[in-house]
């Protein structure tokens, strides 16, 4: 099975206008910043909600706390993840209880990890409420899931990948829609 | 590439990136053991089976707990009341504990290569828990991580192990793993106890018989408890131990300043060790215990876990493009 790159969805220039907007849109949707905090799932919803909180506090002047989430053990279909897994520690340094949280990741697609990262967040404590960003959203939802920050919606099928590239992690910046080929 | 074992035999055919790697995964475990909700569901519908054919107490409550906090099920075996005190041969109990599909054995057992043995002929992945005077790995790993928490690494450290070192499987693991890791050690008790073989075990073994020399620029000082059972064969009386062998506070001082001192239990206090060193700041015994839950969640996740073959898997991996 081949991938082939079908078409670039975001360059790097446009990553970074959406995710000035998604910075914009959650301070506003949340009345200010207070008790606001960001959590990234690994990997890539680390580095995206690194940037979103560096551009609040570029205009804000508010220093948003940001922790990260491993959802590894919270998985539901670890027997079949290939291969073996690798669990990594949270970085959570705050108490969640009554905060306002809003989980960060690159792409939502069956809202499985969203799903996972929930039940992870609960074990940590009781946060008052927990809103979901995302660079991407391409459907094909298998549990009752949605993002309130979106970067970009995508029709997509189900043999395709969005591959969202990152400069910390990737060395590159954009986003691409690939697809399986056999 | 993460390095695969299918099953947990012993700490002598690990090598260095094994064994890092799962001193590595039991962070985020023991981070788990602070949280106020201990309970994951990441192993439910899973079924540990717990085969003690020797007595144990802390070790099986370290495994049940481990399993319980992953979401997993046990199956208990125990010395006590099981069927091999109506003559069941090991391989037939074992065959019946199999026959129940549980998804790993932790076993232990009082011959050495007991484990081993099962493990040639279950399809189950087997934990060894204990086996003879043999191996004892997830307390030799439990130990690596609490030296590496404590002293910033595991490399090159002066390690005296005092005591019965003949029988002692947890001395055997833990030379076992340390001297991978460049470890000096030094064994010391009464010369009943302290064979000239084991010097082969590892490079850089040496054997002392007076105590205050073994601990002399000691950084870890590995206490092991004496197995009052044993102390008839050619008779030691415990007085005399303890004049000879006792880690007191006195002697403790010829160690490093930084010295940690370690002890796997159950602890016998007054004989094998003054209540001063065991209650002192040195002391890691309690931290070894929390850290030994640490490991075996990180043991059990990852042998139940981990795919049985290297075959690339043909499953949907829906979070991967999540």
């Amino acid at each position: 099975m081949r991938v082939v790159e079908k078409r670039q969805l975001l360059s790097a220039e446009e990553m970074d206008r959406t995710l000035q907007r998604l910075a914009h849109e959650i301070v506003e949707k949340s009345g200010g910043t207070a008790d606001l905090a960001l959590i990234g799932i690994r990997r890539r919803g680390v580095p995206l909600s690194e940037r979103l909180a560096k551009s609040i506090e570029a205009f804000s002047g508010v220093k948003i706390p940001v922790g990260t989430l491993d959802i590894t053990l919270y998985r539901d279909d670890l027997s079949t993840v290939a291969p073996q897994p690798v669990v990594q520690s949270n970085d959570i340094s705050f108490p969640v209880d009554d905060r306002d949280l809003v989980l960060v990741d690159d792409v939502l697609y069956t809202g499985r990890t969203v799903r996972a990262a929930m039940n992870g967040l609960f074990d940590l404590g009781r946060p008052r409420r927990i809103r979901l960003c995302v660079l991407i959203d391409r459907g094909h939802r298998e549990l009752p899931v949605e993002a309130v920050f979106i970067g970009r919606t995508v029709d997509t099928s189900d043999t395709e990948i969005v591959e969202v590239r990152l400069q910390e992690i990737d060395r590159e910046e954009r986003v691409m829609l690939v697809d399986r080929v056999s | 590439m993460i390095p695969r074992f299918r099953n947990l035999l012993g700490t002598e055919p690990l090598n260095r990136e094994q064994i890092e790697f799962i001193l590595d995964q039991t962070r985020p475990f023991q981070e788990f053991q602070r949280h106020p909700l201990k309970k994951l569901a990441t192993l439910r519908g899973k079924t540990v089976a717990l085969a003690f054919f020797e007595p144990s107490t802390r070790t099986r409550i370290s495994f049940a707990t481990a399993a319980s906090r992953l979401g997993a099920d046990t199956m208990n075996l125990q010395a006590e009341s099981s069927s091999l005190k109506k003559g069941e041969s090991l391989l037939d109990t074992v065959w019946t504990l199999e026959a129940m599909k549980p998804d790993i054995v932790v076993m232990r057992h009082s011959s050495s290569g007991a484990a081993d043995f099962v493990a040639r002929h279950i399809d189950v992945p087997v934990i060894n828990a204990g086996d003879g005077s043999h191996e004892h790995p997830s307390q030799a790993l439990l130990d690596a991580l609490t030296i590496r928490d404590r002293k910033g690494s595991l490399d090159n450290w002066n390690l005296t192990i005092l005591g019965d070192i003949l029988h002692s499987r947890v001395a055997r693991s833990n030379i076992h793993l340390l001297s991978k890791f460049g470890a000096r050690i030094t064994l010391c008790g009464p010369p009943m106890w302290i064979p000239r073989e084991l010097e082969s075990l590892a490079p850089n073994i040496r054997r002392v018989w007076r105590i205050e020399e073994a601990l002399d620029g000691a950084d870890v000082v590995m206490v092991l408890r004496v197995q009052t059972e044993r102390m008839h064969e050619p008779a030691l009386p415990a007085d005399e131990y303890v004049r000879r062998y006792q880690l007191t506070p006195e002697r403790l001082r010829l160690a490093r300043p930084d010295a940690i001192v370690m002890h796997p239990g159950p602890m016998i206090r007054g004989l094998e060790i003054d209540p001063a060193v065991a209650d002192g700041p040195q002391s890691c015994v309690l931290e070894q215990v929390t850290n030994g839950l640490a490991v075996r969640m990180t043991l059990l996740f990852h042998l139940i876990s981990a795919p049985a073959t290297d075959a690339p898997h043909p499953a949907k991996e829906s979070h991967a493009s999540d």
